[in-house]
């Protein structure tokens, strides 16, 4: 019996969504096929990484992690510029995070002002999230959208409660946008139709279907990642198309397995590397899984997941 | 592709004698289909029918065990490309590769290191599962002082037996006759004397070859020596082919019934850099290998492969459950706050990490709901005012706070009137809706 290779072809494909501008713009997604099968069709970019930044210093960051950025992250502006030109960052995600109400509660207008000063600091293509509080966000988002006109942002998360005002500011704006709704495929492909119904355009859309950390959830985001991806090639469902984020530094870096030190969990190994390893491996099984566009917090685990994506590439 | 009742009842005599136990012979063609009964059973099926349905019958990735006893592992069986479809079946095996070349100190060490890799995690015992002895020498000796050590320190563990000549592996399989050890090297040059070998030991066979074409040339002379328990290395080494060459492997096997590919899969991913170890690990378990052949033990990347394992070998029918108890979160006092929520474990990593982060000590109650989540659990009827109140009486965690307060999720509101009719002399206080909202409402009170 003689082998042929089993490959396979579909009718859909990924919507390739540019961020940044000039000669550090990137596209992520824009393939037809599952996640690293350039041997049965076409993976025109890469998976792109964003190392995270924060507009108020990272106090709730484990020791392990804050340790990698302690130097710099006093002050988002040297922060990112850190992140671009001594680490090598290819993109930048700054969490508005000090907005939060139950945080610093920082004013939209002090949002403004960390989003332009960071904007003039660096090149690379930024990320700009919000604290993840659905009325503040609004509020933020509407205002720093305005702010970084013409740097082709990606901004968000726009959820169900808040994504007509967090929408229409990156349309009116020129930005991309986040869409996030909570596991569930059929909720994701909902607020993906919502958007898209205000005129959104579908292309500008990366989805954000949740991530979490592995061992804490993993196989959920996996698997909603992989039918979501599914749908889009097999199926070709438009609205299941965009890219997929997976927002992991923040599940990662609060778990026991990243914060106990290794006096109190003497088996589970040393601090830094098993919670740079947690993360990593977070990663690359959501890169397997589908998704695009990373957001980590650990330098050394960014390395390693840049070195895994290009051994990936055949 | 698995044939139908009727396709199988064509091939039975059609006499319904019922010499198998049941009515007609399409009924016994039924169960059949279903894998419930055995062809065995019938006695008078022809010769040829038995061989068509035995074919058929058999699992598309043939099954493989390696080692003896309860530390035992069996792969392939596979039946699905993604996880969500069903569960992935037999989860991989980690191996740890020793030398030949190593001084016999640091293989002891290395040895008791696995061995002591055994863990817990979410009910489970979790450890490295199998030894990988190579042939690095070329010679006879050191393979056999190695196996032996091996053998001595933990019968019946898998052991892996990676070399390429057949005479040098020959002394040291005389140590593990009888615990079923994978004999690792077979390939076109010496793929004779490899299965003879294998053959005399009672040891599977594992083969190495350049491409998949080439490997199911391979299965399929092997399978003329005499050997069917196979494992296959496509030979794929950067991170990229391993993924391409094991989605190609199970595609053939489920989706053609290629039987010469249809066995597991080893994958060595051994690195310099351990950090790149672990995530070409990732691509092996989350993609179809059997085994992974690791560097060395390092309980940071361990664990963290270990979880991995976990996470994606999980039925995705069930929903993972958390054991139903009431959980402290930081050290709570007698007046520290007690929630409840429901033992779906997505729910509970969600809520019992947003309660972390409050940094407010606190108790949390999670309820067996058979592994639903609140709102889910409460339309479903198990997520009630009177078990709500059954549970915490039992729980007994009325002696350890000071006010018998509870705080229910904000989604089930609606109970808080029957809930404090249910648990007399009990406060019964509405949370927030979404997880997200417990650091506030903690830190307000
Ligand atoms: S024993 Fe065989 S021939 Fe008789 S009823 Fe059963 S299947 Fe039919």
């Amino acid at each position: 019996m003689a082998f042929t290779a089993p490959k396979e072809t579909y009718p859909g494909k990924v919507y390739p969504v540019g961020m940044g501008t000039a000669e550090k713009a990137v596209i992520v997604g824009g393939e037809n096929v599952l996640p690293f099968h350039g041997f049965e069709g076409e993976i025109p970019g890469k998976p792109l990484v964003a190392l995270e930044v924060q507009d108020v210093p990272p106090q709730d960051w484990p020791k392990a992690v804050r340790d990698a950025c302690e130097s710099v992250s006093g002050d988002p502006v040297s922060w990112a510029k850190h992140c671009q030109d001594a680490l090598g960052a290819r993109a930048i995600a700054l969490r508005l995070i000090g907005t939060h109400p139950d945080r610093e509660d920082r004013s939209a207008e002090d949002a403004v002002k960390t989003v332009t000063d960071v904007l003039a600091a660096v090149q690379v293509p930024l990320v700009i999230m919000g604290s993840n509080h659905v009325e503040k966000d609004s509020q933020v988002l509407v205002a720093v959208a305005e702010a970084a006109k013409g740097r082709n942002c990606l901004i968000g998360k726009a959820q169900e409660a808040n994504y007509k005002t967090i929408a229409a500011a990156a349309m009116a704006n020129d930005h991309q946008l986040i869409a996030m709704s909570e596991l569930d495929i059929n909720l994701s492909k909902q607020l993906n139709i919502l958007i898209t119904q205000m005129g959104f355009a579908k292309e500008r859309i990366v989805t954000d279907p949740m991530s979490s950390a592995l061992g804490y959830g993993l196989e959920y985001t996996y698997s909603v990642m992989e039918r979501i991806r599914l749908a889009a090639l097999t199926q070709n469902d438009a609205v299941m198309q965009p890219p997929m984020l997976a927002d992991l530094g923040m599940y990662v870096w609060k778990i026991k397995e990243t914060t106990a030190t290794a006096e109190d969990m003497p088996e589970w190994g040393t601090l830094p590397e098993r919670g740079i390893a947690w993360e990593a491996a977070t990663a690359a099984a959501f890169l397997l899984a589908g998704a695009e566009l990373l957001v980590m917090r650990h330098p050394e685990a960014v390395e390693a997941v840049e070195k895994f994506i290009a051994e990936m590439e055949v | 592709m698995a044939l139908t009742g009727v396709q199988i009842f064509k091939l039975l005599p059609k006499t319904n004698c019922k010499k198998c136990g049941y009515p007609t012979c399409l009924a016994f063609a039924m169960k059949l289909a279903q894998r419930q009964a055995s062809i065995e059973d019938c006695p008078d099926v022809s010769e040829e029918a038995k061989r068509t349905l035995g074919e058929e019958a058999a699992p598309p990735i043939r099954p493989v065990t390696i080692g003896m006893g309860e530390k035992a592992v069996t792969m392939g069986e596979e039946m699905v490309l993604f996880r969500h479809d069903k569960k992935f079946f037999h989860p991989t095996v980690y191996a740890v590769q020793i030398k030949d070349t190593a001084p016999e100190a640091d293989a002891a060490a290395t040895i008791d290191e696995v061995l002591a890799s055994e863990m817990e995690r979410v009910g489970q015992h979790l450890r490295i599962d199998a030894l990988y002895l190579s042939n690095e020498s070329g010679e006879s000796a050191p393979l056999e002082a190695l196996v032996k050590l091996a053998a001595e320190k933990a019968p019946g563990f898998p052991l892996i037996i990676a070399a390429t000549d057949a005479s040098v592996a020959s002394e040291a399989l005389a140590y593990v006759e009888g615990s079923k050890p994978l004999l690792f090297g077979a390939n076109a040059e010496n793929l004779e004397s490899m299965c003879r070998l294998a053959r005399e030991k009672g040891a599977s066979l594992g083969l190495v070859a350049k491409s998949l074409e080439e490997a199911s040339e391979l299965t399929e002379k092997a399978k003329a020596h005499g050997v069917e328990d196979l494992v296959i290395d496509p030979g794929a080494r950067k991170a990229g082919e391993i993924l391409r060459d094991n989605t190609l492997m199970r595609r053939a096997a489920l989706k053609k019934n290629f039987k010469p590919l249809g066995y597991p899969i080893l994958t060595p991913v051994q690195r310099d850099d351990e950090m790149l170890e672990t995530l070409v690990a990732t691509v092996g378990v989350c993609k179809y290998s059997s085994i992974v052949v690791l560097s060395s033990v390092k309980k940071w990347k361990s664990l963290a492969l270990f979880a991995l394992r976990q996470n994606i070998y999980t039925d995705p029918q069930v929903p993972m459950q958390v054991e139903q108890k009431v959980y402290n979160i930081g050290e709570p006092d007698g007046a520290a706050p007690l929630m409840i929520t429901t033992n779906f474990s997505l729910t509970y990593f969600i809520v019992a990490g947003e309660v972390e982060n409050s940094k407010v000590p606190s108790r949390l109650a999670v309820m067996d709901c058979e592994g639903l989540s609140v709102l889910t659990a409460w339309a479903a009827g198990k997520f009630t005012a009177t078990k709500i109140a059954q549970f915490i009486k039992e729980s007994g965690v009325e002696n350890e706070v000071a006010n018998k307060e509870l705080i229910i999720p904000g989604y089930v509101a609606i109970l808080s009137g029957a809930l404090e009719d249910k648990l007399e002399g009990w406060k019964i206080t509405v949370g927030p809706r979404e997880a997200n909202a417990i650091p506030a409402f903690l830190k307000s009170r």
